[in-house]
């Protein structure tokens, strides 16, 4: 480990727990003056929480904060500024009807008057100062969000912070925009400020840090120099899981045709921004396909088309042969497509009994001229319990499930449908071991029955073990599609992270 | 001194003693106000409580009350039952006093088993196009309902007023109250020689009809399921918007009914004051009753006592009937305050661990 004299923070075993889940454990990181240090990992490899905790949001469970080799306790963001730490989060904390100044004054004034005329000087100079060009008098609402990182920039800087943490500042930006922010950070280096850069993106890490420490399930993988590392290492530190035993074997049996096309689809996020590109994909009946990708590349939208609640702008979407692209939920599942949704808790009704979210999504079936065949119902309820093991009476709420059960209780309703197509969004983020086991073997057997699968997972082994083709998503593109047989996750990594082979 | 809130359920008989703790909590909360009138609260809880139900003619009475609050509220507890947050529900009520005015006042020549229809379906149709305008901003254009539908309410209040003091005044005694409606449209009388009209044996069957399509319907479920997580059903493949068109016109006919009523069962004329509030009230009733058709009649048939019993109280006592309102509002501050104890536990620590620097 380096020196701790010359280190602007200095953070020396660092152990943070959530409940069961250790997000930090014994973490080092150590920033010196006048660099971009990258905290590179995967998705909950605990890049965010170390910082949370550098900037008094979270308190460490273990461990000593040194700020220029003095040791210091950090409570809360006033304690951090006042350390000059300032931190711009992938949520910008802005008042959007005031004006910059109006921001970056926002709790630092005193006394009773307040000179605004003297206010917008002061913060024109600053911008001036920092080489970041934004108006003062700018009404925050009407600036982009690229301009708005700008004055969460300027706010840290004016508040005389030292060091800057941006918290993945890229992922809302546009490539323009990214060429901005590097720009404006090299100048911060060459005045001496420290940056701490958080991001899973390989390419930006390699293009304007000067060390990376990766982080992976909350303990440093490794801390290493830019100029003598590359993106193969990065890779490999950041994913760096042995290819422990696929529990299939891969049969090479008649490929049939395809269940599910995607034909050059392109969909816009929530902020109106493309959130798929053209994406092409075919996953033919009695075939896994694996969508892998870091989380936010476009697989939560790419759920929602086929889950028939986001439009398609471009493109063609075709279950067997017939055109969904612009179906709704009902026309989707009429068409044979299951969706188990990335969060189940949110897709289904907490509020309501298991019985009722079971059949919530074929009423009809389950009525006679609108009234509910309500024994139809519970004794509907009571062959899914038992069918799937569901640890819940079908009068329960359904708030009161537990995960496992509640993924039960969702598998079992698409699953009774007998669906052609089945889109698995994340099905075992936050399970047990048993409930994943069951889960997965659930999915298996669909395959099995020939039912096409498109399983959508950030959990790289759980495509390993499942898929028969992987295809990695990223910034919403498909960046290769290949056998499962035989892929690594080394070279999946480099993919999801953006690196073109070649 | 810290206050703890911790997520605990409660137990049942816990939850069977919200209400009565309530009201309880609610005579001893507004006790002091009678005390400012030099009366005796103890005789104000008689007559509020007891008194209205010691003979028939005040039971009747109460349940004349009952009959409009009885349809506000079952109005308000569809709407919200549904994620559609109708405040519009005393606007609603007027246009549909006003519909059954304009048609009652044709039925001259009309026999009684052609009119009556004709005022019901009239009023219920007049409320429902009064919803469908904000009905129709929030489903087509996402324009918050609780905004358009309150604001509206004064735009109806005044289109009556401004009716009334029109071509409607009052030819003989120049008052802004119309003439009154043919005799053949005036709803009958459930008991003779009372008040008690056709008007609440209508409510009571509207109730019975909510709590068959709450609970025993298709639609009843697809609508509490938006209501409850409007994405999550959209995700079931339920129709979000229509389902929520359908119950806010729904809600506007209920509000429309209640309208009518008030006119062909009690006034007889459009007057200006044909609600004092009844529709807000039925917001008190439906939260008060938990959404639930069975407790929203039970929270109406108490407000309609309390209603009853706050003329009793001012002649017996000489305080202002106005207390009744206090005495309502009160009670749904503290119904509300006492829920939080059905799902929070709350602590009181005089002195937390201070942090060590």
């Amino acid at each position: 480990m380096t020196s701790d004299i010359d280190a602007v923070v200095a953070m020396r075993e660092i152990s943070k727990r959530f409940g069961t889940v250790l997000a930090n454990d014994q973490v080092d990181f150590t920033l010196r003056p006048g660099e971009i240090h990258a905290l590179l990992g995967e998705n909950g490899a605990g890049k965010t929480t170390l910082m949370r905790i550098l900037y008094g949001l979270y308190r460490a469970d273990e461990g000593q904060i040194y700020i220029n080799g003095l040791p210091v306790t950090i409570h809360s963001p006033k304690d951090a500024i006042r350390q000059g730490i300032g931190m711009v989060s992938q949520h910008f904390a802005l008042v959007s009807p005031h004006t910059v100044t109006e921001n970056l004054i926002l709790g630092m004034t005193s006394g009773m008057r307040l000179n605004l005329g003297q206010a917008h000087e002061a913060v024109g100079a600053a911008a001036a100062e920092f080489g970041i060009p934004v108006d003062p008098k700018a009404v925050i609402r009407d600036l982009s969000v690229g301009q708005r990182q700008r004055v969460e920039i300027l706010k840290a800087l004016y508040r005389k912070a030292r060091v800057l943490v941006m918290d993945e500042p890229t992922a809302v930006l546009v490539p323009q925009e990214v060429e901005q922010l590097f720009s404006s950070l090299r100048s911060f280096k060459e005045k001496g400020f420290s940056v701490v850069f958080i991001s899973h993106k390989l390419h930006e890490v390699m293009a304007i840090t000067d060390h990376i420490t990766v982080l992976r399930a909350g303990r440093v993988a490794g801390e290493v120099s830019t100029r003598d590392t590359n993106p193969n290492e990065l890779a490999r530190l950041m994913v760096g899981r042995p290819t422990f035993g696929i529990t299939r074997k891969f049969d090479n049996e008649q490929k049939t045709i395809p269940a599910l096309v995607l034909e050059g689809v392109t969909t816009l996020d929530n902020k109106g921004l493309p959130a798929l590109k053209e994406v092409s994909l075919a996953v033919r009946a009695g075939e896994i396909v694996g969508l892998a990708g870091v989380s936010g590349n476009g697989q939560t939208e790419l759920a929602e088309v086929l889950a028939g609640i986001r439009p398609v702008i471009q493109g063609r979407v075709l279950v067997c042969d017939e055109d969904v692209t612009h179906a709704d939920p009902q026309a989707m599942m009429a068409a044979g497509v299951g969706r188990i949704p990335e969060d189940t808790r949110a897709n289904v009704i907490g509020q309501m009994t298991v019985a009722q979210n079971m059949v919530l999504e074929k009423l009809d079936q389950f009525s006679r001229k609108g009234t509910l065949d309500r024994q139809a119902i519970s004794h509907y309820a009571e062959t899914l319990i038992k069918d799937y093991q569901i640890k819940a009476s079908p009068n329960d709420r359904m708030r009161t499930l537990s995960g496992g059960n509640l993924q039960k209780v969702v598998l079992a309703r698409v699953l009774a449908q007998k669906p052609k197509v089945l889109v698995v969004a994340q099905p075992t983020r936050g399970l047990d071991v048993g409930a994943t086991e069951y889960v997965r073997s659930k999915l298996l057997e669909q395959r099995a029955e020939g039912a096409a699968i498109l399983l959508i997972s950030e959990d790289l082994d759980e495509i390993l073990q499942l898929s028969d083709t992987i295809a990695v998503i990223y910034e919403g593109r498909i960046m290769d599609v290949r056998a499962a047989h035989g892929a690594t996750p080394h070279e999946l990594g480099l993919l999801m992270a953006g690196v073109q082979k070649g | 001194m810290r206050l703890q809130v911790e997520r605990n359920p409660a137990p049942v008989w816990f939850r069977v003693l919200i209400p009565l703790a309530s009201i309880l909590l609610t005579f001893l909360l507004t006790s002091g106000f009678v005390l400012a009138y030099g009366a005796n609260p103890l005789q104000a809880v008689y007559y509020f409580l007891i008194d209205p139900l010691s003979n028939h003619v005040r039971l009747i009475e109460v349940l004349v009350k009952t009959t409009p609050l009885l349809l506000t509220g079952t109005a308000v507890a569809f709407a919200f039952s549904g994620g559609y947050w109708n405040i519009g529900v005393e606007g609603q009520l007027y246009m549909g006093a006003t519909a059954a005015t304009a048609i009652g006042l044709q039925m001259h020549n009309t026999p009684a088993w052609l009119a009556l229809p004709l005022v019901i379906v009239g009023g219920i149709l007049a409320g429902i196009a009064w919803a469908a305008l904000p009905a129709l901003m929030k489903v087509r254009l996402k324009i918050d309902e609780v905004v358009t539908t309150l604001l509206l309410n004064y735009v109806a209040i005044f289109f009556v007023s401004a009716i009334l003091n029109g071509p409607w005044r009052n030819p003989v005694s120049q008052w802004p109250q119309s003439p009154e409606i043919a005799a053949s449209a005036i709803f009958p009388r459930l008991i003779p020689r009372s008040r008690l009209h056709l008007g609440f044996l209508l409510a009571v069957l509207v109730v019975l009809g909510v709590w068959y399509i709450l609970s025993r319907t298709s639609f009843g479920l697809k609508m509490k399921a938006v209501g409850f997580n409007s994405e999550a059903a959209r995700f079931s493949g339920i129709n979000v918007e229509r389902t929520m068109l359908a119950v806010a016109l729904t809600s506007g006919g209920i509000a429309g009914l209640a309208g009518a009523g008030e006119v062909a069962g009690i006034h007889f004329h459009l007057i200006d004051a044909i609600s004092p509030g009844y529709g807000y009230t039925g917001i008190i009733i439906a939260t008060l009753g938990a959404l639930n058709p069975i407790g929203v009649s039970l929270a109406a048939l108490f407000i309609g006592l309390i209603d009853t019993g706050s003329q009793t109280v001012s002649r017996a006592l000489g305080v202002p009937a106005y207390l009744g309102d206090v005495l309502q509002a009160t009670l749904l501050l503290v119904t509300l305050g006492m829920l939080l104890l059905q799902s929070y536990r709350i602590t009181l620590r005089w002195r937390g661990r201070v942090p060590a620097e």
